[in-house]
Parts: structure tokens; C-alpha cells; sequence
């Protein structure tokens, strides 16, 4: 399990620099940075001046080097907008978005896995074809669409939720619905087929032949398999959620990374924009790792490969 | 139910109480989109305390099916008993309730399945999956269920059991992952243990030890069993009678000797005369002419009609009943010997 964990994080940290540099040249293969950050409106002294800080005249190696030296000690220059670091308006805005993901996150596998492991061992009976359908209209019905749907409904025509912000628990309600009514859907899916494959299985065969209590061969011998391609799913899905969030906290004024992000292409704040992307990619690769590790402890071919 | 209380915290050398198996008329249906299958259909036997029954016949007769039916393990919804008695001892195992019938299964009925390299959990080291049995029916935990796994293991002859009881099942070959299975099956010690092909998978030498195995264990612990096979080289060495299954239904038992000296039924016949040597492994139940039924709709009569060259006008019209045919050479020691076939031919008077 030692070197498989070592491995994979030699992998994470491969990934890295590979988004270091792909984010280094895409910044820089777009022209001049300067081109785009000064506007139409600027003296030659600023032009300069803007060089000089950006190392923009050094040669692109050096650049990249500059870049990196930057990025490991956390800073990826200033907001031009807001006039403050980039990464401390970031960092003011993860625990936002973490609490949102967490919460989507957690109410979307406690809903989904049962309902998907209910649905396969009661397969073809009413159970199973409720379970489908919302599955069906989780995966048919937008995001952006089914947000504003539930504003309308519960915010404007009962006044029963807050429509935007975040001051307590019940202005959770919406956001985590809009982004984990998706990934319930999906889970459930992967669940439902996953766990009919296992319990077509021989191993469950033999634990029923063993004597072991139904209960047990569904939620240990069964889900234990299962859970394998389960978590692949989920560790695509929490990727998937990066997207989510700049739809959902924009239609719910939700202030966190999605948000920031917004505003920064809307106001073509590079600083901004190259931190909340960098961020993006590092979140992606910390998850997979993550995922690549618990895929270690479910499955022991994997482990001991 | 009273016949089988919780064995919890009896001593280990107990085993389930040898008992007689008797199935009686045993219908198992599968309701499929294309209409009833039949897949056993008035099955029934009997097997004595530790004897062995061989249950032979084509791909698609049912054997397997009748094997599930015994664990209630048909695979549902599509599949359901809908009629018979199995009887264990005094116990009808259809009348029990599904938490009764997880107490008889491992415990007094036992199933080696066929093939090793699906049939233990890829995710469950061997101490957790040969041991899970004498957790839920002996009560073991802790140190008491490990030396017991150790026990297990010795007794299928896993070399180094205690290394081996850390592996995980991909670590293994074919062959001990199949002794692995049996040390599974055998863990509560029951008295009955179905072994449907457990050794078609495997190669030729693994195979003849395999058998050998099940053979002193079976010695040593007296179980009866019901070995599926398409062999009839294991047959002769292993069993004490065989019953050969056609379209769902028993044609034709004998006891072992008797079924391939003085085969009755004309499709035992036809099994027994096309092998060259009763002493040879070949695939045997290829080379009689004719397609086996397809199950979705049997005519009536007897299913083997279109393919017998004896069939008489009755044949077509209704099923034959299991005549008694008695013994041809009597004398030979076991058990009671009778001689059955399904069989028009030996239908006169009785009739
Ligand atoms: N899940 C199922 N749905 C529909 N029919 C089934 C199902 N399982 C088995 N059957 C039918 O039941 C019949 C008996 O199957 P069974 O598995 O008992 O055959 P078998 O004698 O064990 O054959 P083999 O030698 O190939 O193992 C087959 O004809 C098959 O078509
Ligand atoms: S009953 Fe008739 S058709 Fe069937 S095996 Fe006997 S003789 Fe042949
Ligand atoms: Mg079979």
C-alpha cells in the first residue's frame, strides 16, 4: 500500500507541473499579457513598468521559472480591479464553496447510494422504476433551469427559502439542491448498475451458499464492489462540481470561488483569472488522488498490483 | 421449526447431524419475456447419509436449477419453486421462512460452485471468506475463528495456512482457489454438499487431486453429496448411484454399476453405448443425433420422442411415469437398490 500511495503521488505531482505549464502558456501564447490588462488607454511608462513586474521582457524560460517561484510561494499577482492579492481574495472565498460542495456532496451520496442499491435489489418492482424515473429527470433537467425553477417556487411564490446569499443554514437549501440534484441522478445510476452486476455475481452466490444474512452480502460483500466504480464516478462528479459552482453561485449570488471567477472574466482580471484556474486544476488533481488512494483500500488488485 | 436450533457454541467436531435428503416432485419455472421455462419439472430422489449421487445430462437439463432449488437460490424474480417438498431429516426446507433457510444453508446444505476464478470475493482476504461460515453458524470470533480458518485450511491442504490466510484470491491459482471454495463449503460441516462441476474449470492433474480431496473428506466427515457432472470417467470413480436429468425431469436412476451395465431408458442408452470406455474423459453428449428440446414448449408427451428410434404412438401423446425396471445385477452392497426409468418401454402391465 506504501508504494502504491508513493506512486500516486509522484503521478499528483507530474499533473502539476503539467498545469503550471499549461496554464503558464496559455497566459502567455495569448499575446502580451500587457495587450489585454492595460486596455487601449495606457502611457509607455506603464507598458514598462507592467514589464518589469511581470517579467515580461526575460526570456520565456525564465519567465516560466519566475512563474513557478511565484506560484509556490503563493502569489499570483495583484487583482487589477480590486487592487488586492489574487490569492487572498481566493482564499476568502474557498470556505464558501467548500461548505456549498460539502453539503451538495454529502446530502447527494446519502440520497443516492441507498436509493441505487434499493433500486437494484428491488429490481423491477415499483422501487426500481421510481428510482429510475427521477435518475431520468436528474439527468434531463439543467442545472441553471432547475435553480431558477426553485427560486421561483420557494424563494418568490411561497417565500419559504432566501433566494441569495449565505447567512445561515437555510440559504443552503437551494444552492445544494440545484448542484447535487445532478449528481444524485448519477450516482444513483452507477449504484443501481453497479450493484446489479455484483449480485449477479458468483461471489454472492457463495455468500448466499455460506449462509451469510441478506443484509450482510447486499450492504458488505455486495457494496464493497460495488463501491469501486462508484468511486470513480464520484471523483468525476466532484470535478464536474467545479463547473457547478460558477453556474449555481452565480444564480444564487453564492460568494465563493464560481462567483470570483465570474467576475474576473467579466472584468478581464488575468491575476484573477489564472489564480481561480490554477486553483481549479490543483483541487482536481488533490481529488483524483485522493479518489486513487481510497480505490487502493476498496480493491486489493490495485493495492498489491 | 425445531429440527435445526442454532448450532452457536457447539463443539466443532459436531457435525450437522447426518440426515436424509428427499426432494419430492421439485418444480422450478423461470417466467421469461418469451413465455414458461420448465427447467426442472417433477424432479425427485432421495439421497441416504452419506452417499453420492451423480446427476448427469445435457447443457440446459436442469441440473444446476435443481441444485439452486435445494439452497432456494433460484435466481429471482424470473425463476420460482412453485412446486414439491424438500425435505431435510423432518424438515421441509420450502416451508421455511428466509431467515430459517439462511440458518440451513452452509450449515446442513453446502454447494462447491463451479468455477474458482469468479466464486470468491475479489475485495475479502481468505481468513474473512473461509471463516464468515463458522462466524454465522458456530458462533466463533476472534482467536477461536482464526486457529478455526487454520483448521480449514489444513484440512483442503493449503500449504503455509498461515501465510495463506492473508492472501487475497487474485494471489492464487486456479486449484487453490477451488480447495479454497471447498474449505469454504465444508466450514460448518454440513451433511449435505452439492458440487455442481467443481472440477470442469480446472486442469487434468489438479482436477484428479481435487477429486481426491473431496473423496477423503468425505470419508473423514460423512457427508452425503450430489456431484453435477458431464464426465462420466468422475462418475464411475465417485459416485454410488447417478440419476440422468433430460428436459427438466429425471429419466433414469441407478445405482453407479448398474447405469452402465444395463442402461434402460433409450437416451441413457444412447449416453452410455457412444463411450468408447467408461474409463475415458470425453465430451460424451455430443455424439447423439438430434437436437436436446427447447424448453419454451415441450410437446407433449416425452421430450425425447424426436429423437428416439423407439418411440410408439403413446410416446407423443402422454408423459411416461418412473417405472421401477428392477435390478439387473442384485446383490451388489449399498443402498437400496432400485433401478427407475421414465420410460414408455417399461410401462407393460403396469399400466
Ligand atoms: N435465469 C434464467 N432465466 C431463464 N431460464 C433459465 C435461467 N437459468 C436457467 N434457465 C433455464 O433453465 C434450464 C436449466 O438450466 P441449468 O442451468 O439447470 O442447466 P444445466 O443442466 O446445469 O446445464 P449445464 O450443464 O450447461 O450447466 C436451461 O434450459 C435454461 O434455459
Ligand atoms: S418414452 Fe418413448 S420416446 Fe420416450 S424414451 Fe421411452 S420409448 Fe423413447
Ligand atoms: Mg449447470
Amino acid at each position: 500500500m506504501r508504494r502504491y500511495i508513493l506512486a500516486r503521488f509522484v503521478q499528483a505531482l507530474v499533473s502539476m507541473v503539467a498545469l503550471s505549464l499549461i496554464v503558464f502558456f496559455l497566459a502567455r501564447l495569448t499575446g502580451d499579457p500587457r495587450d489585454v490588462l492595460l486596455g487601449d488607454d495606457y502611457s509607455q511608462e506603464q507598458w514598462d513598468k507592467m514589464g518589469e513586474l511581470w517579467s515580461l521582457d526575460e526570456p520565456i524560460y525564465v519567465q516560466y521559472a519566475i512563474f513557478l517561484r511565484n506560484a509556490a510561494t503563493g502569489n499570483f499577482g495583484e487583482s487589477i480591479f480590486w487592487k488586492e492579492p489574487a490569492v487572498e481574495m481566493l482564499a476568502r472565498r474557498i470556505p464558501a464553496t467548500v461548505q456549498l460542495t460539502l453539503t451538495a456532496m454529502s446530502l447527494s451520496v446519502i440520497i443516492a447510494i441507498p436509493m441505487g442499491i434499493l433500486s437494484a435489489v428491488k429490481r423491477d418492482t415499483w422501487i426500481d422504476y421510481a428510482g429510475k424515473t427521477i435518475a431520468m429527470l436528474g439527468q434531463s433537467v439543467p442545472a441553471f433551469w432547475l435553480g431558477i425553477i426553485l427560486i421561483w417556487v420557494f424563494a418568490v411564490s411561497w417565500s419559504l427559502l432566501p433566494t441569495s446569499g449565505r447567512d445561515g443554514p437555510l440559504h443552503y437549501v437551494l444552492p445544494s439542491v440545484t448542484l447535487g440534484w445532478f449528481t444524485v441522478a448519477g450516482i444513483m445510476r452507477i449504484t443501481r448498475s453497479a450493484m446489479l452486476d455484483v449480485l449477479d455475481s458468483e461471489y454472492i452466490k457463495l455468500a448466499r451458499v455460506k449462509g451469510v444474512p441478506e443484509n450482510v452480502v447486499i450492504w458488505n460483500h455486495a457494496l464493497r464492489n460495488a463501491a469501486i466504480p462508484v468511486v470513480t464516478f464520484l471523483g468525476l462528479i466532484l470535478g464536474n462540481f467545479l463547473t457547478g459552482f460558477v453556474v449555481v453561485e452565480t444564480i444564487f449570488s453564492w460568494p465563493g470561488v464560481g462567483l470570483l471567477a465570474i467576475r474576473g472574466i467579466q472584468s478581464n482580471d488575468f491575476a484573477i483569472i489564472q489564480t481561480v484556474v490554477m486553483f481549479g486544476g490543483l483541487l482536481f488533481i488533490t481529488i483524483n488522488f485522493l479518489v486513487d488512494i481510497f480505490y487502493g483500500y476498496l480493491d486489493p488488485r490495485i493495492r498489491y498490483e | 421449526m425445531t429440527t435445526f436450533p442454532s448450532d452457536a457454541g457447539t463443539s466443532l467436531d459436531a457435525p450437522s447431524s447426518p440426515s436424509r435428503l428427499e426432494v419430492k416432485d421439485l418444480q422450478t419455472w423461470f417466467y421469461t419475456g418469451r413465455g414458461v421455462v420448465k427447467a426442472v419439472d417433477g424432479v425427485s430422489f432421495t439421497l441416504e447419509p452419506g452417499e453420492t449421487l451423480g446427476l448427469v445430462g445435457e447443457s440446459g437439463s436442469g441440473k444446476s436449477i435443481t441444485c439452486l432449488s435445494i439452497l432456494r437460490l433460484v435466481p429471482e424474480p424470473a425463476g420460482r419453486i412453485i412446486g414439491g417438498e424438500i425435505w431435510l431429516g423432518d424438515t421441509d426446507l420450502l416451508q421455511l421462512s428466509r431467515h430459517e433457510m439462511e440458518q440451513i444453508r452452509g450449515r446442513h446444505v453446502s454447494m462447491v460452485l463451479q468455477d474458482p476464478m469468479t466464486s470468491l470475493n475479489p475485495v475479502f482476504n481468505v481468513e474473512k471468506q473461509v471463516g464468515e461460515g463458522s462466524m454465522y453458524h458456530l458462533g466463533l470470533h476472534g482467536s477461536g475463528l482464526k486457529d478455526r480458518v487454520q483448521q480449514l485450511l489444513r484440512w483442503v491442504r493449503i500449504p503455509a495456512p498461515e501465510v495463506r490466510a492473508n492472501d487475497y484470491p487474485h494471489q492464487m491459482s486456479g486449484g487453490m482457489r477451488q480447495r479454497i471454495v471447498g474449505a469454504i463449503a465444508l466450514s460448518s460441516q454440513p451433511s449435505v454438499l452439492i458440487a455442481d462441476e467443481p472440477t470442469t474449470s480446472l486442469d487434468v492433474t489438479i482436477q484428479a487431486q481435487y477429486l481426491q480431496l473431496l473423496k477423503d473428506l468425505q470419508e473423514e466427515h460423512r457427508f452425503s453429496m450430489i456431484f453435477v457432472t458431464h464426465d462420466f470417467g468422475i462418475v464411475a470413480r465417485v459416485c454410488d448411484r447417478v440419476a440422468v436429468m433430460y428436459a427438466g425431469r429425471i429419466v433414469e436412476m441407478a445405482p453407479t454399476r448398474e447405469l452402465f451395465g444395463s442402461p434402460r431408458h433409450p437416451y441413457a442408452r444412447a449416453l452410455i453405448h457412444s463411450l468408447p470406455d467408461p474409463d475415458t474423459e470425453v465430451e460424451w453428449l455430443t455424439t447423439i443425433p438430434g437436437q436436446p428440446p427447447s424448453l419454451y414448449d415441450l410437446p407433449p408427451g416425452c421430450p425425447f420422442a424426436p429423437r428416439c428410434s423407439e418411440a410408439m404412438d403413446i410416446c407423443t401423446q402422454e408423459y411416461p411415469p418412473t417405472f421401477e425396471t428392477g435390478i439387473a445385477e442384485p446383490g451388489a452392497a449399498g443402498p437400496p437398490a432400485s433401478h427407475t426409468a421414465a420410460c414408455w418401454l417399461y410401462g407393460d402391465g403396469s399400466r
